[in-house]
């Protein structure tokens, strides 16, 4: 059906299509619109599905966590500081090795208390081995949460996956949406692993150091593993669905000398900046950088690079410059730009890329190349 | 691309304004976003809301600077905020008053949204509800057309009033 809506919308539509068994949350600005929306389709019967209104995010988790083992697909969705509260529960979600699917409306992290969009929250959660998408548009955010319970809990990753959306720029704007039906897309939830009570064992018990190990290496080798896995579920999808997504949207990168790397509705923006470059003569491209862990392979040999942060990573630099540098030995331009939903628009975008200094770093209005 | 900016008060529909707006271009078989910019809100507080409209599918996210056309639905709010701010050369206001701005060359347009609102009796919490009303007198400036209008007011609200408030404006907007 192809209609219009919010971002937030989108990812509880897609929530109502995967049929979670359980949804743990607690609102929280500007995520709130997407439980509220969920708790309106279990009230009106279009959704069964046991929703917890649990009293903090930390419970929202470890609800989510409870469920997961017991058998039953979850979901849940937070923002910010909801997501830092929980952060305990964050990393045990992944070390028992538990598919949950959860919505993070990026958000700026207080003081000063600012509700706008930023991937600091995401990032603080970089090293609990969930995986982490960023989408760009209402119809991803749609798409990528239907994925990301396929991806989470294919055997082969059985791992969690944040679904990253900028707070009120993609959250709370109005586009077109078309939603599917799903057929047999996501099988029924399996978790070789659930509690089972004719065979009754122990969870999270004291684990020594050679134990403790390899459990941590087996989330490494999943999520090698779920590179192929996410590429194999998306390439499903396109057939599908005709819509096709990977690790990076490029947008006339193939000739490109300079390229603007960016993530979100930044990164969809850029490729207004990219065209208007054109128009001007300057050979620019786009690649707008979708999952973040696993972090993808990228080719940037022979081109400049522009990396747009809305992070950073105080005493070291923007977390996403810094990624593509150790990932790709290319030496970027680093701007720093919308952080606490900072407004940056097309014209500053390509501004960025026609004031480039590789090698330097930019506070836009604040603070260039230092 | 076609843009458009509209100044309300808060707790005065400005947002819903946006969204039906959106929705009637989208039915329209348009592209359109409709894209409110949430500060600290409170009630009465001036807000600010943008709805883009193309034949193509629209990548920008942040706020318009140079709108085509400004909505200003609450005229109080000319006393704190540039509503003119950024208009395009050509561009058009559209006021929600009974009477013509002073001193407004040509573009702007007025209709009194709140009249015809009163009339049909269609007040939530006390504020009359303009945002339905709006659509009517956009649908006679030709941003969307008039059944796509009364299409997403049907979508978004059951009561049949608000298609009548709609229809009061498009036909009270003067030329």
């Amino acid at each position: 059906m192809l209609t219009i809506a919010t971002g937030n919308k989108a990812v509880a539509a897609a929530v109502k299509a995967a049929k979670p068994g359980v949804v743990a949350a607690y609102p929280i600005t500007p995520q709130t619109e997407i439980v509220e929306q969920i708790a309106e389709y279990v009230t009106d019967g279009d959704l069964e599905s046991q929703y917890i209104p649990v009293e903090s995010e930390h419970s929202a988790m470890a609800a989510c966590i409870g469920a997961s083992a017991g058998g039953v697909r979850t979901f849940t969705a937070t923002s910010s500081h909801g997501l830092l509260y929980m952060h305990e529960m964050v990393h045990w979600a992944a070390g028992a090795r538990l598919p949950i699917v959860m919505a993070n409306v990026n958000r700026a992290l207080g003081p000063g208390w600012n509700t706008w969009a930023e991937h600091s929250d995401a990032f603080s959660q970089r090293d609990t081995g969930w995986l982490q998408v960023f989408v760009g548009t209402v119809q991803e955010a749609y798409d990528a949460t239907l994925m990301a319970f396929k991806i989470a809990e294919d055997e082969r990753v059985l791992l969690p996956v944040m679904v990253n959306l900028d707070g009120f720029a993609l959250s709370h704007i109005m586009q077109a949406l078309e939603t599917v039906d799903l057929g047999d897309f996501l099988p029924p939830y399996h978790l070789p692993h659930a509690i089972d009570t004719e065979n009754p064992c122990v969870y999270g018990p004291m684990t020594g150091p050679a134990d403790y190990f390899r459990f941590r290496w087996d989330i490494e080798r999943s999520m090698r593993d779920a590179r192929g896995v996410i590429a194999e579920v998306e390439r499903e999808f396109a057939e599908r669905f005709g819509r096709s997504y990977g690790p990076t949207e490029d947008y006339r990168c193939e000739d490109a000398d300079v390229v603007v790397i960016a993530m979100g509705t930044l990164g969809k923006e850029a490729e207004v900046a990219v065209d208007r470059l054109r128009d001007e003569g300057i050979k620019a491209g786009s690649m707008r950088l979708r999952w973040f862990r696993p972090f993808p392979d990228l080719d940037l040999a022979g081109r400049e690079v522009v990396v747009i942060d809305r992070d950073y990573s105080f005493g070291f630099g923007g977390v996403v410059a810094h990624s593509i540098r150790s990932k790709t030995g290319v030496v970027p331009y680093s701007v720093i730009a919308g952080l606490g939903g900072q407004e940056v628009t097309y014209n500053d975008i390509a501004d960025f890329v026609r004031n480039r200094h590789p090698g330097t770093e930019t506070w836009f209005g604040v603070s260039d190349h230092v | 691309m076609y843009e458009i900016r509209i100044h309300s008060r808060g707790g005065q529909g400005g947002v819903t304004a946006a969204k039906l707006l959106a929705l009637a271009a989208f039915r329209d078989g348009k592209y359109a976003t409709a894209c409110p910019f949430y500060g600290a809100e409170r009630r009465g507080a001036p807000v600010v809301s943008f709805v883009r409209i193309d034949d193509e599918p629209i990548k920008i996210y942040s706020q318009i600077h140079e709108p085509d056309l400004v909505i200003v639905l609450d005229t109080s709010i000319m006393d704190v905020v540039d509503v003119l701010q950024g208009l395009k050369s050509g561009g058009t206001v559209l006021l929600n008053s009974a009477h013509p701005l002073p001193g407004c060359n040509g573009t702007c347009r007025h209709v009194d949204l709140t009249g015809i609102a009163l009339a049909e009796n269609l007040v939530v919490a006390g504020s009359p509800i303009l945002n339905t009303p709006v659509l009517g007198a956009l649908a006679k400036m030709g941003v969307v057309t008039f059944p796509s209008a009364e299409k997403a007011i049907r979508e978004m609200f059951a009561d049949e009033r608000n298609v009548k408030a709609a229809k009061a404006a498009y036909e009270e907007l003067k030329a």
